[in-house]
């Protein structure tokens, strides 16, 4: 049994202590999951970190008392604390792959762990790892005992983490983000093996995550925290049906949840006094004085016809390299004005398909219609007129800014390189950008680093607008996003949809997501389209077998809030 | 404006230190000759390996001539060749390796073996070799010291490239349409430039100890033109009459590569706006 008491840290800085957690009490029984919800920087993370005794140096506890089975966490040596892991706590992190130590066999990391605090023989010891693999349904114990963490799928690498983590039968086990770098339909696979073995092991189990869907799945209570406040703790029937607090309603709500189309997505907003509420903004509207909105019926803006592009890979250092078709004979067409979304889980071959689309690489076969001209085998030169016309937003607002310029400089890059209009006048343009997106004119003078993600993501966008293109193309665009930021960039893209007449290519993981935002919907997988169809059939009628397991894969925010939203 | 020489002052003793030290070499550099108080070819037989006196400060060497003079000369054509060699090397190699890294993969391949070539030589056997060819002076020691130091530059530019050349930023550049000469300079540049100002502040240091060695072996700086180098080589072999005749040119070699490194490393950090402060 865990029990946290009224824990308080705060950070050292040169301004003296400032404060990340404030008073947070909970307490998980043996046998219960506790999910612990939050965007990023709402100091969930730093609470469990406390709990293990692995703050950051720069990190001190000024208040309060974290008792495993009545011992307080907080008063015990180095020493104690370290007899205390893996066997009383035991931790599963975010992801797997990093880890699982990439030069030992996953047999020997368990063999480890379990000789680490239980005096038995390594045959022994042996014997209840490949157990443990069986209790985890690793398919074939023998072989993955044998495996090094890079030969196996990173599902596969999580199940290992979660076999670490109970082979002591721990009283507690933090798992922070476990499923966040998973596939949904692993995902779904990993939180049922995690509520199912936590009824036999009977430890008190805290997840952390941001994605509501993964508590919903498997959390009995929650406890959702924000800027280091404990908001509210309920039961999860409570929560996503009747939330108490303002700011968890706000968070319910700005969920995509699929099968409620709404134009706008609820946002949460802190008023003046700090109080914080969801909010669904009005749609913008066109301003009467722009150019009439061209015919949608028209031809279709990008079409493309059974595009190939394969990569050749040796399946070990000695083979002959074998054909991988990451994009197989796809065809797809986009109308103007509208959304396109496509799916798939990773390493289907949809950032392969982008790529190519962008013409960051040559495709081996088939052809890519861009308002009627096909654009697959273009040289660089000849491609350079269709570059003002395709933008694309990447996945990681954190790596597609260069950190050595301003945001004046990133906006105006596409202008610089068409060599357009006067140093003012590009000025001029990145402060209209910059308002269309959200940020103050003032954000043109910083680096990228001094932004949060959802920011950077939307000086990312102003970039993509900078030239006026009629293609986006969106990359896992908001995946990296907590769900409140999520929901104010979704927003956005739709508004600038209206005011811009943007066409989208919107390339997610995230069925709800995708349900959100596209008008129709294309389902990839193993490089082929197994579907593809407008939404509304894609969701509520699904044709194909792979489509319908990703679906149920969803975790599904039950349709009692669905109601709700719609109030 | 004071409040923050005040500050960095206050905050940072080390750096603004090592400013001062670079700013009195420098102005030696410059003046060194006019401020020398005694003429600093004239031989003395009189007054051999003398230690400290009124009449010369910092003593004599073995020849009678006052060493704080000699010192005070010998500055320039350390400095130059030493910031030379390292602007030519940091030039040349950083072009090489961005090409390596960034160009043509029979360019990579081309360059990058050329590199290891290089590299699998000791630089003091090139030099000789070199030097040996050439007339000995301070342009050919500059270009001879620069050129074998780029291949250093080109390694950590080409690796440095390599890493920045996989974010998404660069895909993002290519996805505009940036020519190759954009993506080089606003991409690629500012992000490999921190690893490439410490790699020059050690090049300043080793290539006044290689100007040393190569003066020593007598192809550096022609006596009686002095350098540092070329003084303690010489110094060496008088170490037990006069102990401080060597003692003063390495403590001032010394010093100076203590303040380029100390600056270099701030410099890294004024570089970069994710580490500059408000």
């Amino acid at each position: 049994m865990l029990e946290v008491r009224n824990l308080s840290i705060a950070f050292k800085t040169r301004d003296g202590l400032r404060p990340s957690v404030r008073n947070i009490d909970f307490t998980i029984k043996p046998g219960e999951i506790l999910g612990l919800v939050g965007e990023s920087g709402s100091g969930k993370t730093i609470t469990s970190l406390a709990v293990m005794g692995l703050l950051p140096p720069n990190a001190v506890i000024t208040s309060g008392e974290v008792l495993v089975d009545g011992t307080d966490m907080l008063q015990l040596g180095p020493a104690e604390l370290r007899k205390l892991r893996g066997k009383h706590v035991a931790m599963v992190f975010q992801d797997p792959m990093a880890s699982l130590d990439p030069i030992f066999t996953c047999g020997d990391q368990i063999i480890e762990t379990i000789r680490l605090h239980e005096p038995v023989s390594k045959a022994q010891a042996r014997q209840r790892a490949i157990d443990l693999l069986e209790k985890v349904r690793i398919p074939d114990p023998a072989r993955a005992m044998r495996a090094y963490p890079h030969e196996l799928s990173g599902g596969q690498c999580q199940r290992i983490m979660i076999a670490m983590a109970i082979a002591c039968k721990p009283r507690i086990i933090i798992a922070d983000e476990p499923t966040t770098a998973l596939d949904v339909t692993v995902q779904k696979q990993v939180l049922e093996l995690l509520r199912s073995l936590n009824e036999e092991v009977g430890a008190a189990i805290l997840l952390i995550t941001h994605d509501l869907g993964v508590i919903y799945e498997v959390a009995d209570r929650v406890v959702v925290m924000y800027a280091g406040d404990k908001m509210e703790e309920a039961s999860t029937r409570d929560l996503f049906t009747n939330p108490k607090s303002d700011y968890a309603r706000a968070l319910v709500d700005s969920m995509p949840t699929p099968g409620s189309h709404h134009d706008r997505l609820p946002v949460i907003e802190r008023d003046a006094l700090g109080n914080v509420r969801g909010v669904r903004p009005q749609p913008r509207v066109r301003s009467a004085d722009a150019v009439p909105a061209p015919d949608a019926n028209g031809a279709p803006l990008l079409e493309i016809k059974n595009l190939t592009k394969s990569y050749w890979v040796k399946p070990s250092p000695l083979a002959t390299p074998v054909e991988m078709r990451a994009v197989d004979g796809v065809s797809l067409s986009i109308a103007l004005r509208s959304t396109l979304g496509l799916v798939g889980e990773s390493g289907c071959g949809k950032s392969t398909l982008s790529r190519a689309i962008m013409r960051l690489s040559r495709p081996d076969a088939g052809e890519i219609l861009f308002r009627g001209r096909d654009i697959a085998q273009l040289s660089e030169t000849e491609m350079r007129p269709f570059r003002r016309e395709i933008a694309m937003v990447f996945q990681n607002p954190y790596g597609s800014l260069n950190p050595r310029q301003t945001v004046q400089e990133l906006v105006e890059a596409p202008m610089v390189i068409f060599r357009e209009g006067t140093a003012a006048g590009r000025r001029k343009r990145v402060t209209d950008l910059l308002e269309a997106v959200g940020l103050p004119s003032a954000a043109a003078a910083k680096y990228p680093h001094e932004f949060s993600g959802g920011q950077r993501q939307r000086i990312a966008i102003a970039r993509a607008l900078a030239l006026n293109p009629s293609l986006v193309i969106c990359d896992e665009a908001v995946s990296a996003l907590d769900v409140s930021v999520q929901a104010q960039v979704l927003n956005l893209l739709k508004d600038l949809q209206v005011e811009f007449d943007l066409t989208y290519l919107f390339i997610s993981h995230d069925l709800s997501v995708v349900e959100h935002i596209s008008d129709a919907v294309a389902v990839m997988q193993k490089g082929r389209i197994v579907e593809y169809g407008s939404t509304h059939s894609i969701f509520n009628n699904p044709k194909e077998a792979y489509t319908r397991s990703l679906l149920d894969a969803v975790p599904t925010i039950g349709s009692e809030r669905a109601g709700k939203g719609a109030a | 404006m004071t409040a923050t020489i005040l500050h960095i002052g206050r905050s940072q003793p080390a750096f603004v230190i090592s400013v001062a030290v670079l700013a009195i070499v420098l102005l030696m550099a410059i003046f060194g000759g006019s401020l020398a108080p005694h003429d600093p070819y004239l031989l003395d037989p009189q007054a051999v390996n003398q230690g400290s006196s009124a009449r010369h400060w910092l003593g004599t060497d073995e020849f009678g001539r006052d060493l704080l003079s000699r010192l005070l000369i010998g500055i320039r054509p350390t400095l130059v060749v030493a910031l030379g060699a390292t602007a030519i090397a940091a030039s040349f190699g950083s072009f090489f390796g961005i090409t390596g890294a960034y160009g043509r993969p029979w360019l990579s391949l081309l360059i990058m073996r050329s590199v290891d070539i290089m590299l699998s030589f000791p630089p003091i056997l090139l030099a000789l070799l070199a030097v040996g060819f050439w007339q000995s002076g301070v342009l050919s020691l500059t270009v001879v010291i620069g050129v074998l130091y780029i291949p250093h530059f080109a390694r950590v530019a080409h690796s440095a490239t390599l890493q920045v050349a996989r974010q998404e930023f660069m895909e993002a550049e290519h996805s505009m349409g940036a020519s190759v000469q954009r993506v080089v300079f606003t991409a690629i540049v500012p992000n490999i430039l921190a690893p490439l100002v410490v790699q020059a502040t050690l090049t300043v240091a080793a290539a006044i100890l290689l100007e040393s060695g190569l003066s020593f072996l007598g192809l550096g700086i022609v006596p009686p033109e002095p350098s540092w180098g070329q003084m303690i080589g010489t110094a060496r072999g008088y170490l037990s009459l006069n102990p401080m005749y060597v003692i003063w040119p390495s403590l001032l070699l010394a010093l100076t590569v203590l303040a380029i490194n100390v600056v270099g490393d701030r410099l890294r950090d004024i570089l970069d706006p994710r580490l500059r402060e408000e």
